[in-house]
């Protein structure tokens, strides 16, 4: 974490000299989120993989982080101030290019964890009404439209992000996730995080 | 629970019933669909020996747990694959499909999983539960395909020999007993059901149920004409 809180310090000075930078808008634009999101956007924790993401997911995720209805803790330390100052316009295009990129899986879950994962991911668990993950995020956890790609992304994101809807951050989204991560025991998101981040 | 009832006795019940209804499609007579309506609906009544009592608090956790997928006011949501309406759904049609789940009568592995679990009392919790949810349409959907959509729910399309949809699922298409409301429903819900229905529906050759009513409609509309009917059902309130 010093080493983001550094590179935020550094990024700001970026920032201000990109703005006067004209003509390379695009390509400077990108390079204030791989900075932070990695090579080709491919994930460098905590800011989890962008390529191949869900455009109109990844929209509204930048519209969620300026107006701060995203509001846990890494959101707030870095998002905020990343998209503080992102027109609608570069948003959408910034989009665009993320979701055209292909995704590579980060592979970085618990071996051993990964069958219980896709059991509860295809299944649900009836009897402690957890829901079926594929009725919303695809057979191969592909997404579609608003709703994003969980297939390959890094292990510790996905459980983070299970664990801080039980917690109560995001909490004003008009979506099913809150209620649906708050059901789920530790045990469960770690087997969940672990299935989905083996898949290409 | 009737359910239980009609498995056991299933074939004659069914097998009268979808004689009489196709002889109403291809006559059209509102009366006798009306009739035929009554039948359905009298299948539909419960039994009082299947109290296996669930506590309010299961119920409420069940409930918010069906919600999670079909929307908080059960008025549906567009997943990787559509999720249909239940609020305002008859709860007679709603027992019935989630019995078919259950059955393998109707195929749906999702469902399969939610269903198999549910106690009988259970199922009647919330199938009344649903009924009494009034949430706007979740909308959506192209709105130009609406007037065509209109005339064949009215009037059906007799050069196909398929009746009105109002004859059976009523004029504002609230449904009656085991014939679903269809007002409100997601267009692409619709849309899927029409074009899969001999894949997804009466499964169970030895058990043949309600689905059968349906198929020769399903069978005889055109890809153009379940897109334009969808679209007019899924903007009724
Ligand atoms: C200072 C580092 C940093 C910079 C710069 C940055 N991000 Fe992020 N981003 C993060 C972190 C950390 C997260 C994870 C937040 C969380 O845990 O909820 C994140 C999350 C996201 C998410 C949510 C992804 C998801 O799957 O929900 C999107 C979208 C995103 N960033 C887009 C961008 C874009 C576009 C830019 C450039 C305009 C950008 N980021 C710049 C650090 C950064
Ligand atoms: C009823 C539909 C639905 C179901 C079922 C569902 N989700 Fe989601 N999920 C969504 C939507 C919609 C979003 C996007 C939320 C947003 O816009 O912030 C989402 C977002 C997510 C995210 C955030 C991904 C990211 O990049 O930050 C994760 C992780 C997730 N879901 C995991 C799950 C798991 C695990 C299950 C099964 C236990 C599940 N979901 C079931 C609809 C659903
Ligand atoms: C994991 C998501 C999910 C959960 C949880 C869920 N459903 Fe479903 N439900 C679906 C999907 C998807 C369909 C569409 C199935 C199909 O295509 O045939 C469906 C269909 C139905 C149907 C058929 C509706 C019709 O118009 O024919 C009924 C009835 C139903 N569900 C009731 C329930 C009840 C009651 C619960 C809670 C006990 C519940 N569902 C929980 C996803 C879900
Ligand atoms: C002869 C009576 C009859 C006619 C006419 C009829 N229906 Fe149906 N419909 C039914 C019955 C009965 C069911 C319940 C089937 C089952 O139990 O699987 C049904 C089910 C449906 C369903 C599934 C609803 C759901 O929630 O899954 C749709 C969609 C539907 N009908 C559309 C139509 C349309 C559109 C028309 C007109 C073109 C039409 N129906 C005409 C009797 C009829």
């Amino acid at each position: 974490m010093k080493l983001l809180r550094l590179k935020s310090a550094v990024l700001a000075i970026a920032f201000s000299a990109v703005s006067s930078l004209a003509g390379h808008a695009e390509s400077h634009a990108i390079r204030n989120c791989t900075w932070c999101h990695g090579t080709s956007a491919q994930g460098y924790l905590p800011a989890p993989r962008l390529a191949g993401q869900k455009r109109q997911y990844l929209e509204n995720q930048l519209v969620g982080f300026s107006q701060h209805t995203r509001d846990n803790p890494f959101s707030k330390q870095y998002m905020w101030f990343a998209t503080a100052s992102l027109s609608p316009k570069t948003a959408h295009d910034l989009a665009i290019y993320f979701s055209e990129l292909s995704p590579k899986p980060a592979e970085d879950g618990n071996q051993q964890l990964a069958a219980m994962g896709r059991k509860i991911y295809q299944d649900g668990i009836p009897d402690s009404n957890i829901v079926a993950c594929i009725a919303c995020h695809g057979p191969n956890a592909e997404g579609v439209r608003e709703i994003p790609r969980l297939g390959g992304l890094e292990f510790s994101y996905l459980q983070r992000r299970l664990e801080q809807w039980g917690e109560g951050y995001n909490k004003t989204a008009m979506h099913p996730m809150p209620h649906v991560a708050s059901q789920l025991s530790a045990k469960q998101i770690a087997a969940l995080a672990s299935y989905l981040s083996f898949i290409k | 629970m009737n359910l239980s009832y009609r498995r056991n006795n299933a074939t004659p019940l069914n097998e009268t019933i979808r004689r009489r209804f196709m002889k109403a499609v291809s006559l059209q007579t509102t009366l006798q669909l009306t009739f035929l309506a009554i039948v359905l609906s009298a299948m539909g009544r419960a039994d009082a020996k299947d109290a296996a009592a669930v506590s309010k608090q299961e119920v409420q956790a069940k409930i918010r747990y069906c919600q999670d997928c079909h929307g908080l006011s059960g008025q549906g949501f567009r997943g990787f694959f559509p999720i249909p309406r239940l609020a305002g759904q008859q709860p007679e049609y709603l027992k019935n499909q989630l019995q078919a789940f259950v059955e393998r009568r109707r195929t749906n592995n999702i469902m399969f999983n939610v269903a198999h679990v549910l106690k009988p009392a259970m199922i009647t919790a919330i199938a009344t539960s649903f009924q009494q949810l009034n949430p706007k349409p979740l909308g959506g959907a192209p709105k130009k395909l609406v007037a065509a959509g209109k005339n064949i729910f009215e009037n059906g399309v007799p050069d196909a020999n398929v009746a009105a949809c109002a004859a059976c699922h009523g004029p504002e298409a609230t449904g009656h007993g085991e014939i679903p409301r269809l007002a409100g429903q997601l267009d692409s819900y619709v849309v899927m059901e029409l074009t899969t229905w001999t894949h997804e529906r009466g499964q169970n050759p030895a058990n043949p149920d309600t689905s059968t009513i349906m198929k020769p409609v399903a069978h005889s509309l055109t890809k153009p004409q379940i897109e334009a009917v969808a679209v007019y059902v899924s903007s009724l309130k």
